[in-house]
């Protein structure tokens, strides 16, 4: 530490030459002002968008994609994909509420749980299809994208299950409060402090990101490829279990289609979120602010009366714009350090 | 400490290694010297853990041990730096440094205070000023190279093996490796140590292995024995001298740079290359050269100044308009910029002959054949990709790549790094005879006996600037370092 803050004290330029260390190790700084412009905005322009019934709404329409985000940014950390979640969200959602209005006697923890684990168990095919049977995983887990989903719709032969099949108590869960945030937003942030904590401080953690940023080099560093591939797709699929729970007690009514098309609103969360398409870099708390950004511009454009087909287009133009900007910065920060290290070596 | 017992290895039809022996012992620098596609980079990945022999026992003191993987070798006390860099470009320095085997804290936690002072105390034992906080992309091949170089160091380990550590290397970080790998030898380490520089093996180690086409050839004691001997068993037969170089009277001039200025990299350059002239760029690691010639090829932009190429002014940071106006340019990083290793050999010499995107198969083929035999690369099958080659033969498909162009001005960066000694006899012959048909050559080399040896006038950068222009009959190892350290003018 001492020897990085005496050199940066002893340059003039110190401020600008911390604000660019800053952006280049903190990229989620550029979601925050992002999701700060666009409250601000929107706030600005109708009141009603900051009042606490719309907040909490967010919070809850982001809390499932934020939740799966962050499974899938532990995937393509590793320059990986899952396609496959939303599959599993609707296996496990479909699965938990059967159970659940079946046989109301067994206790809602056990089903939670049992969701999780089939969640973890779907994960774990992909894992062994990519990590140990080396199918690229574009390919395995849109194999298993369709063959999830071909078990959920089999299983439920066109059943539904609406909320008066469901306990009270399962269903409280998806909109109570506590200490006046929703739950699932709080699950979700738990979810995310866990994930992170991991990503930045074990070893386990540090390794994802060394597999994603050169296969290879992974290899020879000693570093279980197979194994820690694995284990990333057994948590995603985890995460979209307990998201499949989350879905079934937020909107009650539930079928084979539940969560269908929603992998794409998750992989552009993470994307929106900082996290290198192509591996080796970004956080789980960029996803998690990816996932609020999109899910606040979903409502922005609704409180701002946009109508509801071009929602999709401006949804569409804003992803590419947080790309853009995001290489912009790259670039930027890049040609700053290169200039830096020019000085620096004279 | 740790031994080969007539191990082999094929790959496919490939034999890269036919029982092949070798002793290291502690307290002893051995080094491994043969031709490109030997089978050196075999061995050294036999000894790590990446292949497993076909046949054959690795013992490890005394009794037989199998590596299944890198991890088993690291375990057993095995460091190695890899001829190819294998750095993890989006993490830190002091990351790539620590990966897979973190000093922990409570609760299994990294502990990033400790790698950190590890790092920063590895480099100052370097005695090179790296940040250890900085992403690895984007650092030079030298720097990538002490990064590497720090790893294997702070592995504490009993056997040190390095594939050609030295070839990005300038002299001043070479003698600190060599200072430092000499002391881990007195504490008893075993140090495996691979080059195509003879003078580095000679002034390093204690005893000499020499393969020949995957085959042990000889083992012999340093002290007794000559560098013509090691290079006899090497090639099998004598070599002509090294540095043909022919005497050309140079023509018109082909590449006119005029104060080229790219901001933070490098200030107000200008010079000319005439045609059948081989200008050399000399300068110390770091000191702009490439980022010259990366500019002139327009894959970086410049800020200020001209290029004219043959009298017409060359558009700024396009390479197709260079390559449209007869410039090529062989770069210092093969894997990275010259090729694309999945290809196939062929595929990757005839790739800058595409014509509307199109390549004719057939004429592709013939001239990929033509260059490989010219330039002797080693080779199964032209098809094969590129990735499987050794790292001399790889260079040579770069060089082969361009110079079936047939451009006007060629700029090599580093064009001999890490072929072995009869090949580079080939490919400075070749440039001499490029030359002599009036092909204007810029080089830039770090061997300094190269330069000398080849250039018939040497330019010198010393911090982004170009501090001499010394013509060939008063150019001597004095003069160009004094200007390259920025000591004289
Ligand atoms: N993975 C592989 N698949 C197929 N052939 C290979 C592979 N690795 C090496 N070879 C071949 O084995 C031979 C020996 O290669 P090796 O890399 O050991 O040579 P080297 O002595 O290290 O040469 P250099 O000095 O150029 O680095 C070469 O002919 C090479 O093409
Ligand atoms: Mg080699």
């Amino acid at each position: 530490m001492t020897t990085s803050t005496e050199r940066t004290h002893a340059r003039p330029n110190a401020g600008a030459r911390a604000f660019v260390d800053r952006v280049a190790r903190v990229r989620e700084l550029g979601i925050v002002v992002a999701l700060l412009a666009l409250f601000g905005i929107t706030g600005a322009v109708n009141p009603a968008f900051l009042s606490p019934a719309s907040i909490r709404d967010i919070l809850l329409n982001s809390a499932i994609i934020a939740t799966l985000a962050v499974g899938q940014t532990l995937v393509v950390v590793t320059r990986n994909v899952d396609l496959s979640v939303s599959s599993v969200v609707g296996i496990s959602a479909f699965g938990g509420a059967l159970i659940l209005a079946d046989h109301p006697q067994i206790p809602i923890p056990v089903v939670i749980a049992g969701c999780v684990v089939l969640g973890a168990a779907c994960g774990a095919i992909n894992g062994l299809l990519v990590g140990v049977a080396r199918v690229p995983a574009l390919v395995a887990t849109l194999g298993t994208l369709y063959a999830f989903r071909g078990v959920d719709y089999a299983w439920a032969g066109g059943r539904q299950v609406n909320a008066a099949d469901m306990p009270q108590g399962f269903l409280r869960l998806g909109s109570a409060d506590v200490l006046g945030v929703p739950l699932p937003a709080l699950v979700a942030l738990t979810v995310l402090l866990a994930v992170g904590w991991v990503m930045r401080n074990l070893p386990q953690g540090r390794e994802l990101y060394a597999i994603g940023s050169s296969p290879d080099a992974a290899v020879l560093a000693g570093i279980g490829v197979r194994k820690r591939v694995l284990t990333a797709f057994v948590v995603s699929g985890a995460l979209a279990g307990l998201a499949g729970v989350m879905w079934a007690a937020r909107f009650g009514t539930v079928d084979a289609t539940v969560a269908t098309g929603k992998e794409l609103d998750v992989i552009a969360a993470v994307v929106v979120g900082g996290v290198a398409i192509f591996g080796g870099s970004g956080t789980v708390y960029g996803a998690a602010l990816g996932a609020l950004l999109l899910s606040g511009i979903t409502s922005a454009l609704a409180v701002l009366r946009v109508d509801a087909l071009a929602q999709t287009a401006i949804n569409g133009a804003l992803i590419l714009a947080a790309i853009i900007l995001d290489r912009l910065l790259a670039i930027r920060v890049a040609k700053a350090l290169r200039k830096r290290r020019y000085r620096d070596a004279r | 400490m740790l031994a080969l017992r007539e191990v082999s290895k094929s790959f496919g039809a490939v034999r890269a290694l036919r029982e092949v022996s070798l002793d290291l012992v502690p307290g002893e620098a051995h080094a491994l010297a043969g031709e490109n596609g030997a089978g050196k980079s075999t061995l050294v990945k036999i000894l790590s853990g990446v292949h497993r022999p076909d046949r054959g026992t690795l013992l490890l003191d005394d009794r037989p041990i199998e590596f299944h993987g890198p991890a088993d070798a690291q375990a057993a006390g095995v460091a190695v730096i890899y001829q190819e860099p294998t750095l993890f470009p989006d993490l830190s320095v002091t990351e790539n440094i620590f990966m897979g085997r973190q000093p922990r804290r409570s609760f299994g936690r990294l502990d990033r205070r400790a790698m950190r002072t590890r790092a920063v105390e590895l480099f100052s034992r370097l005695g090179v000023p790296l940040d250890p906080d900085q992403p690895t992309r984007g650092l030079s091949i030298a720097d990538q190279q002490l990064v590497e170089i720090a790893k294997a160091l702070s592995r504490d380990a009993r056997v040190l093996v390095m594939d050609e550590p030295t070839a990005a290397l300038s002299g001043n970080e070479v003698e600190r490796l060599f200072g430092v790998a000499g002391s881990l030898r007195e504490q008893g380490c075993a140090v495996l140590f691979v080059s195509h520089r003879l003078d580095e093996m000679f002034s390093l180690c204690q005893r000499v292995t020499t393969l020949r086409d995957g085959a042990w050839v000889a083992t012999d004691v340093i002290a007794d024995i000559t560098p013509d001997d090691l290079v006899r068993r090497m090639v099998g037969r004598d070599l002509a001298t090294l540095f043909p170089k022919t005497d050309t009277s140079p023509g018109e001039v082909a590449l006119r740079v005029e104060r080229l200025t790219r901001e933070g990299v490098f200030t107000d350059v200008s010079f000319e290359v005439r045609s059948g002239e081989i200008v050399a760029l000399a300068g110390l690691v770091g000191a702009g050269r490439s980022e010259v010639a990366r500019a002139v090829f327009g894959i970086d932009r410049w800020d200020a100044g001209r290029v004219h190429v043959a009298g017409r002014p060359l558009r700024a940071g396009s390479p197709t308009a260079a390559m449209a106006a007869g410039v090529a340019l062989v770069p210092e990083d093969r894997r990275q910029q010259g090729l694309v290793m999945d290809l196939s050999i062929e595929r990757n010499i005839g790739l800058t002959g595409l014509r509307w995107g199109l390549v004719s198969r057939g004429a592709e083929r013939a001239r990929a054949t033509d260059w490989a035999i010219r330039l002797q690369v080693k080779y199964a099958h032209l098809t094969d990709a590129v990735t499987v080659l050794s790292g001399g033969n790889q260079q040579k498909v770069v060089l082969a790549k361009w110079l079936a162009r047939e451009p006007r001005v060629l700029i090599v960066d580093e064009p001999t790094r890490g072929i072995d000694v009869g090949t580079k006899a080939e490919v400075h012959r070749l440039l001499s005879e490029l030359a002599g048909q009036g092909l204007a050559v810029l080089m830039i080399s770090s061997e300094l006996p190269e330069v000398l040896g080849m250039a018939d006038r040497v330019l010198v950068m010393h911090e982004g600037r170009l501090v001499a222009d010394i013509p060939r009959a008063e150019a001597t190892e004095e003069r160009v370092l004094a200007a390259a350290t920025g000591r004289a003018a």
